[in-house]
């Protein structure tokens, strides 16, 4: 088990102040400006040592991200966004680190803007973490009065802004192109890539978008380096990371802890285990809803990493883990969350408007069983007709627990399609 | 458009109002205020009471000199803006599968009990509006219900029951878990972080 000492978010549940003063007290604004006189390349280059992987979902590399920005600063101003649009059904991480720890991701904010050459950034904080980006609001202010940030931050003669945008429910706005147009005023549908924001993003200019937990780590990984942070986990999967663990478990709970841990272990240890034993697992949707669900048998020895979850068809996404007992309706559960994308797709794309709305009407027809045999093919025809064929990735995060529940569950699903026929009868 | 049978005439920021929207402005560099369309029409929305009218739209189009048409695609894109009226406290309830998981079924039960009223509806003296949400974020916290810009978590029917009684006394029940545990550490008191932060 990760250690206490090797804990980042050392405010997690809010125990202590999560001011300037209580955050100062937990190492946190500790001689940025020496940070910063190290220069950019030392940054981005210690960054991409530490093996930093993006942690919203897609785990792309911070270190390599930003370095895709321009090394001269042109005409064009650059800016750093960071997406705290947190909503992906599973997940609550950036909420702690909003309210209970907000100067982490402001101190990252400076570092990662003086990284990438930005003087502002913006956050998008979702709309209905209202108390949370006021917590965010009062630490930016703090931060600002005490010259951390604004004119000359810290001393280091960079003039860096950082702002709170905040949204107003739209799911699909934690896609980062969509969430640039929203921040530029617009409906929020993801824009084609290329170009991407490093070339062309907020206002037309280079833009770095990362997530909230990516940003808030990057102050303590320079302090304490590369390789402490990379000791944690395997190799290509290093660190520390924030899990969510919700559903059927004992003890529900966010938990920092070492990245590859065992996924049995981070249930037993921290959230009371499977409700009524992990004997009376169903099943694990192991990084937030659009990773396929694991069955119990991969359940008991997979690791809770990039690499580990995308061999057994899954994904790390955003380490938010979703328990189901035997008491669930495995079927009826993924039918929710067809009906929330199908709720969230913007409209922009033909497959997603039109599959989605196709895929939770099939779904509700699984549910209650009185759907055909063949139809379950036809179903995941359908996942594959709008995977891969929409501009941003709503549509594939809609077509993917569909398709692990056939590839899961398929006895299941026969099983009340025959039911129903033989009640029928 | 349709036009609410309840709409306005006419809409402008109060002098409070007018102070945020001009700060909220200053956040955005020279010549793209258009990015303060969404804060701005939260602030009306607040004004007005929890809902958008059109005349608040035609205003904040007005103020941010948009199209009209820009802000209405606004306002009906993003599900936080309430284009009907709703009540006083709008009571949202999250039933994505983490909180379905853990009850939110009975939850919504328990809101339609107590407020007399169905998903989607306004009690009579437009104190409450309940509504269903997509995923709130709070899900190692679920059941989750919002209420107003506040959290009320853990909840289970006679919970929930509990904090719609109070608010309907009038009290300001306190919001976050409602079964003693501290924010998201485990029920019972945290594995970890056990020491002095």
């Amino acid at each position: 088990m990760l250690a206490d000492k090797d804990r980042i978010f050392t405010n997690l549940y809010g125990q202590h102040d999560f001011g300037l003063k209580g955050a100062k007290s937990r190492g946190d604004w500790d001689g940025t400006k020496d940070i910063l006189a190290k220069g950019r390349e030392w940054i981005i280059n210690e960054v991409k040592t530490s093996g930093l992987r993006g942690r919203g979902g897609a785990g792309f590399s911070t270190g390599v991200k930003w370095s895709f920005m321009p090394k001269e600063v042109g005409a064009r101003p650059h800016f750093l966004v960071v997406n705290a649009d947190e909503g992906e059904p599973g997940t609550c991480k950036d909420r702690e680190i909003l309210r209970h720890d907000p100067h982490k991701l402001v101190e990252g904010c400076l570092i990662a803007g003086f990284a990438v050459q930005a003087h502002a950034a913006y956050i998008y904080v979702r709309g209905e973490f209202f108390r949370e980006a006021e917590n965010l609001q009062a630490a930016i202010d703090q931060a600002r009065e005490a010259g951390l940030i604004g004119k000359n931050a810290c001393g280091s003669g960079w003039d860096f802004e950082v702002y709170v945008h905040r949204g107003m429910g739209a799911y699909v706005c934690g896609e980062e192109s969509a969430l640039i147009e929203s921040l530029e005023g617009k409906k929020g549908q993801p824009r084609l890539k290329p170009p991407f924001p490093a070339g062309v993003g907020l206002y037309g200019c280079p833009t770095t978008v990362n997530n909230v937990e990516s940003i808030a780590v990057v102050a303590t990984i320079l302090r304490r380096g590369a390789t402490w942070f990379s000791s944690f986990g395997r190799p290509n999967n290093t660190g520390t990371k924030l899990f969510c663990i919700s559903g059927h478990v004992n003890k529900p709970c966010n938990v920092e802890e070492s990245m590859s841990i065992p996924l049995r272990e981070l249930i037993e240890k921290h959230a009371g285990g499977v409700r009524g034993g992990w004997d009376n697992l169903l099943g694990i949707i192991p990084g937030g809803s659009s990773v396929p669900v694991l069955t119990k048998d991969v359940c008991d020895n997979v690791l809770m990493d990039f690499d580990a979850l995308r061999e057994v068809r899954s994904g790390l996404g955003t380490a938010a883990v979703i328990v189901m007992d035997k008491s669930t309706d495995i079927v009826k559960a993924i039918a929710r969350l067809s009906y929330f994308y199908k709720h969230e797709s913007c409209g922009q794309c033909t497959p997603c408007r039109e599959g989605t709305g196709w895929m939770w009407r099939m779904m509700e027809r699984m549910v209650s069983g009185e759907a055909e045999i063949e139809e379950i093919d036809m179903l995941d025809e359908v996942t594959r007709q709008v995977e891969g064929h929409t501009i941003c990735a709503l549509g594939d995060a809609a077509a993917w627990p569909i398709q692990g529940l056939i590839r899961n569950f398929r006895p299941e699903m026969e099983r009340r399609i025959l039911a129903r026929r033989q009640a029928r009868l | 458009m349709s036009l609410h049978r309840e709409e306005p005439k006419s809409f402008s920021f109060d002098a409070e109002t007018l102070v945020k929207a001009k700060q909220v402005i200053a956040k955005y560099p020279e010549g793209r205020s258009r990015s303060a369309v969404m804060p701005l029409l939260d602030l009306a929305q607040r004004q007005v009471g929890g809902w958008l009218p059109r005349a608040a739209m035609d205003y904040v189009a007005q103020f941010l000199g948009l199209d009209p048409i820009k802000v209405y695609e606004v306002a009906h894109f993003y599900t936080m803006y309430n284009t009907k009226p709703v009540g006083r406290h709008h009571v949202q309830v999250c039933t994505n599968l983490p909180c379905w998981l853990r009850g939110s079924d009975q939850v919504v039960s328990a809101c339609k009990k107590t407020l007399g009223i169905g998903v989607g509806e306004t009690t009579p003296d437009g104190q409450f509006t309940l509504s269903e949400v997509e995923c709130a974020g709070a899900c190692v916290n679920a059941p989750v219900a919002a209420i107003n810009d506040d959290y009320f978590e853990d909840l289970d029917e006679e919970s929930v029951t509990r904090v719609l009684e109070a608010i309907k006394r009038g009290e300001t029940p306190k919001h976050g878990p409602q079964n003693g545990r501290m924010n998201s550490a485990p029920l019972g008191g945290p594995t970890t972080l056990k020491g002095e932060g």
